[in-house]
């Protein structure tokens, strides 16, 4: 009963080291890949409105409209320990208020088999771009990027930035319209 | 790695499929790194104990740093603004405990399940204990 057990607590012991390294290893196979692609990225309409934001402190903030294009050919990323690649669009700009402003306006997963080639022509943001302030009305310089978040099966989370950036500009008036 | 709790479990399903219950993530918590958008960041709502693990959706950064910044779970359809206390609209550096940086799936389910099942964390110990009585060296 004795040798057993500990027997039985050796076993136990050793297959947690061996777990352990083969992890290891199977994060290192794959820790020095480049993860970059390049990526197409343009935009339509874009219109700003002024409105109070209800999801926040209810004052009027400044509300941007795009649509965008977006195409990317991304299958040579995915190996054998990426899970899934979570991809965002953001929207980058500076303002008065903010030096920094981050927004992110649409997303995606991708598992590893799923496809991975991205063509999409004039489609609208996921999320409101709201921004904090009223910084948007004439922003003359606004950056979209596409950006992925690779995450293995084990090991480093890195951000990798796609090759290929789009900007544009907000015109200098609200609009009333519909858009 | 300059976080009060350099590894932590992940406790919901609020970013699957990325993440799921059990899962180990690795943090760091360097002051001077920014916080930008995609990252994912473990943070605390004042006032509560449970460390929230999701991803940073917008930032907007003043000239001197002050920085507001706003997160959504993956697997939300909604940001956290629901989550954050009564009248908080962003969270603040002084949020974060840390950004993940790597990840083991599956390992912590054993707290998990401690947490959930006392009974078995009763028998764990019952059996440590014993194997520690019985053990001759």
């Amino acid at each position: 009963m004795n040798t057993f057990l500990s027997r039985l607590n050796t076993i136990f012991a050793f297959t947690l080291s061996v777990m352990a390294a083969l992890t290891f290893c199977c994060f290192l196979t794959t820790a020095f890949n480049s993860h970059k692609a390049s990526v197409y990225l343009g935009t339509g309409k874009a219109i700003v409105k002024n409105v109070p934001d209800y999801s926040a402190n209810r004052e009027k903030s400044d509300l941007g409209f795009i649509v965008f294009d977006m195409t990317a050919d991304l299958t040579k990323i995915f190996n054998w320990n990426v899970k899934q690649l979570f991809l965002y669009l953001t929207a980058e700009y500076e303002t008065k208020d903010h030096q920094l402003n981050q927004v992110v306006i649409w997303d995606k997963i991708i598992r590893r088999g799923e496809n991975a080639m991205l063509d999409y022509r004039s489609i609208n943001t996921k999320y409101y771009f709201w921004d904090y302030g009223n910084g948007l009305k004439g922003n003359k310089n606004v950056t979209l990027t596409l950006s992925w978040n690779v995450i293995p099966n084990a090991g480093t989370l890195p951000k990798v930035m796609g090759e290929g950036s789009h900007k544009f500009k907000f015109p200098d008036e609200y609009s009333a319209n519909r858009f | 790695t300059g976080s009060e709790s350099p590894i932590v479990v992940v406790l919901s399903g609020s970013m699957e499929p990325a993440f799921f219950r059990g899962d180990l993530l690795f943090l760091t918590n360097y002051r001077e790194e920014p916080i930008r958008v995609g990252e994912i960041v473990v943070f605390k709502i004042e006032g509560r104990d449970i460390p929230i693990v999701h991803r940073v959706l917008k930032v907007h950064e003043k000239e001197d740093g002050k920085v507001k910044f706003l997160t959504k779970g993956d697997n939300n359809s909604v940001d956290d603004r629901g989550l954050y206390a009564p009248g908080q609209l962003w969270l603040e550096k002084k949020d974060v405990v840390g950004r993940a940086r790597g990840f083991v799936p599956y390992v912590g389910i054993v707290t998990i399940l401690m947490n959930d099942y006392p009974k078995f964390k009763y028998a764990i110990l019952a059996c440590l204990g014993l194997f520690v009585l019985i053990h001759r060296e």
